[in-house]
């Protein structure tokens, strides 16, 4: 399955919206209520080829923001995201993304991770391109600091405090009427501190928010759309997270950035 | 046999009846064209949730509306009144009001008004998103944005803290008993006025929580780093005895120095004279106290502050009373000598009085009886049967 694909297929809509907005209530259907979707994001520009030619474009192309170039297999390795828990804290769902295990400590297969690593940052990069919402969840103590800087780093939004129940699924009550949802939530690890799976992932899947999931060896990677299997403990693992994260959506927003000045140049020209 | 299958879900209904109402549209014998048409509708869901709906919520139009016609309404009224509309107040406006719709009614809200809308329609936060819908705080989706912020700042502020211990450590620098901050005097903001500062409800667990965060940041080696941030969740607390008014210390004509108190106790009103280079005589209403209080526990409210500040035999005292009873009498001369005291006596003195009690007026009266009781507390006879 190819990432482009996934990336088309999901963000289908987006351009369907861009025809007309009737189309909105078909494609978002699972939506109860019409919010502002990503494609509102984008409506105030004039329906132009040039502006169908900067979002399609990078659709196109395979790897259009060079993500591979940021990290390595080495690089991975040295920062410990093969090591998992023990063979007792293993979920059965895990087990086609581990290498083995040694001394019965389990150890994560890192070419399934580099290649699901990659998916997963450049569908990051594809939506942030786009000027969609992202959000950062981790419900670990450790890293809430981390994370929350990083978010602020990059013009992002982060939730690493305590998750109240209807945050997406009861949002015009909690927050105002027209309030508009994430388009991406990034979990940096899938279990609250209780051990049990973050609320978050339900809910967005509930909503149709599209996820990607640092998944260890004792979580469950079913409801997320782009597992990424790694360790989710070690300092060196949520610094390297967090640093990948933050170069690949810079350069998404700087690429796109990029393309409008070149559209306004040729525009005037 | 359609109509008897008719009357028969009628008479059920009827039976069944006011859950829901039925409407029949024509039979089919009078107007043939027109088809049996059965509208069920159930009278709850006319009803609207009442409560789900929240405060109502108004739009900005709509505000920027009532605004304009609440300027123009101004200007006519002052019209109506014959007055200038270029200089017509909120004052003039509640006269003309009052004087155009009298009106009789007790309750001062329920009174026709007209006012500016920004004091009728309840304030409305901003949204919180720019065009785009992109959210301008990034902890937005958290729902107490302000309050985790500050979790957040208070938490770097700890980080850089330790960076510097780090630092200061590595060098060999470091030492334990740098400068620590005065929290004397001072206690930390409570929960309402936190609040007040973020304009964001938080709760209990959560005011706790910040505290201990504080607590940790000063806990700290280096934390006078950080004094100033600090210091603005901490509120200086008032130096309590200042807020006494000292009477005037006046002079006779002889030099004499003499100061002038009144007392209350329960409906007992007391003024006392002090004169100072005296012997101890203390007269109250042209009588000796001796005659005037033969109790001694009366005589000894009155010697109470003077022996507390160690002057028994300094000063002559002249005192006037009336109301209530002995008890009551001497407990009003007792705060009256004490005010009088203020003017002779040092501010540490004062302190001291405060906290002995003897500066505080006794607030307590005597309770009315209630209907259906005997007295204030004391109820009639409880019988089993």
């Amino acid at each position: 399955m190819c990432s482009g694909n996934m990336a088309a297929g999901v963000l289908s809509g987006v351009r369907q919206v861009l025809r007309g907005p009737r189309l909105l209530s078909a494609v978002f259907s699972c939506h109860g209520q019409t919010f502002s979707s990503a494609a509102a994001a984008v409506k105030s520009a004039p329906d132009t080829a040039v502006t169908e030619k900067i979002l399609n474009f990078p659709l196109t192309q395979p790897d259009y923001f060079h993500l591979s170039e940021l990290f390595t297999m080495k690089d991975l390795f040295e920062a410990r995201v093969h090591l998992g828990h023990k063979k007792g804290c293993r979920h059965r769902l895990m087990e086609p993304y581990l290498f083995g295990s040694r001394l019965d400590t389990d150890i994560i297969d890192l070419e399934q991770t580099a290649e699901l690593l990659q998916q997963a940052l450049n569908f990051t990069a594809h939506v942030a391109y786009r000027g969609g919402i992202i959000l950062f969840v981790s419900r670990r103590r450790q890293f809430g600091h981390l994370i929350e800087t990083t978010a602020r780093e990059c013009g992002e939004y982060a939730h690493t405090r305590y998750w109240k129940g209807g945050l997406l699924t009861n949002a015009p009550i909690q927050y105002s009427p027209g309030v508009r949802l994430p388009d991406l939530i990034i979990f940096f690890s899938t279990l609250n501190n209780v051990f049990q799976q973050h609320v978050g992932i339900r809910d967005a899947a509930k909503m149709n928010i599209p996820t990607v999931g640092i998944v260890d060896s004792n979580c469950n990677p079913s409801l997320i759309a782009y597992p990424v299997p790694g360790n989710d403990d070690t300092p060196v693992a949520m610094e390297m997270y967090c640093r990948l994260f933050k170069m690949t959506i810079n350069r998404a927003k700087d690429k796109r950035r990029q393309m409008e000045l070149l559209k306004g140049i040729s525009a005037s020209v | 046999m359609a109509a008897s299958g008719c009357r028969g879900v009628r008479s059920i209904l009827w039976k069944y009846g006011s859950c829901a109402k039925n409407l029949y549209v024509s039979r089919s014998k009078m107007v043939p064209q027109l088809p049996l048409r059965q509208i069920s509708v159930a009278s709850s869901l006319w009803k609207k949730n009442l409560a789900a709906a929240g405060p109502q919520k108004f739009t900005q139009e709509f505000i920027d509306k009532q605004l304009e016609e609440f300027e123009v309404g101004k200007r006519h009224l002052a019209n109506m009144m014959g007055e200038d509309p270029e200089t017509f107040t909120q004052e003039d406006i509640d006269r003309s009001i009052a004087y155009l719709f009298p009106s009789g009614l007790f309750e001062k809200r329920a009174r026709p008004v007209m006012k500016h809308p920004e004091e009728i329609f309840p304030k409305q936060t901003a949204i919180q998103w720019d065009a785009e819908g992109r959210p301008f705080h990034f902890l937005f989706y958290t729902g107490k944005q302000s309050y985790y912020s500050l979790l957040h700042d208070v938490y770097e502020k700890i980080l850089a803290i330790e960076r510097h211990q780090d630092k200061m450590r590595n060098k060999g620098l470091f030492a334990s008993d740098t400068k620590q901050i005065l929290l004397t005097g001072s206690r930390w903001l409570l929960k309402e006025e936190i609040e007040e500062n973020l304009v964001e409800n938080i709760s209990d667990q959560d005011y706790l929580r910040l505290i201990q965060l504080m607590e940790k940041l000063l806990s700290m080696p280096y934390c006078s780093l950080e004094e100033e941030f600090i210091l603005k969740f901490r509120k200086q607390l008032e130096v309590q005895s200042s807020k006494y008014q000292i009477p005037a210390l006046q002079y006779d004509p002889q030099g004499v120095a003499f100061s002038v108190a009144d007392g209350r106790r329960k409906t007992a009103k007391a003024s006392i004279t002090l004169r100072d280079s005296g012997s101890g005589n203390i007269t109250i209403n042209g009588r000796n106290y001796l005659h005037y209080f033969p109790v001694l526990q009366n005589r000894e409210q009155l010697m109470f502050p003077l022996l507390f500040v160690g002057m028994m035999g300094r000063f002559d005292i002249e005192g006037s009373v009336e109301g209530s009873g002995h008890s009551a009498q001497a407990g009003a001369l007792r705060l009256a000598i004490s005010r009088a005291l203020l003017s002779f006596v040092s501010e540490g003195e004062v302190e001291k009085m405060r906290q002995a009690g003897l500066l505080t007026a006794d607030p307590r009266i005597r309770e009315r009886k209630k209907p259906g009781q005997e007295g204030a507390r004391k109820k009639f006879t409880w019988k089993k049967r």
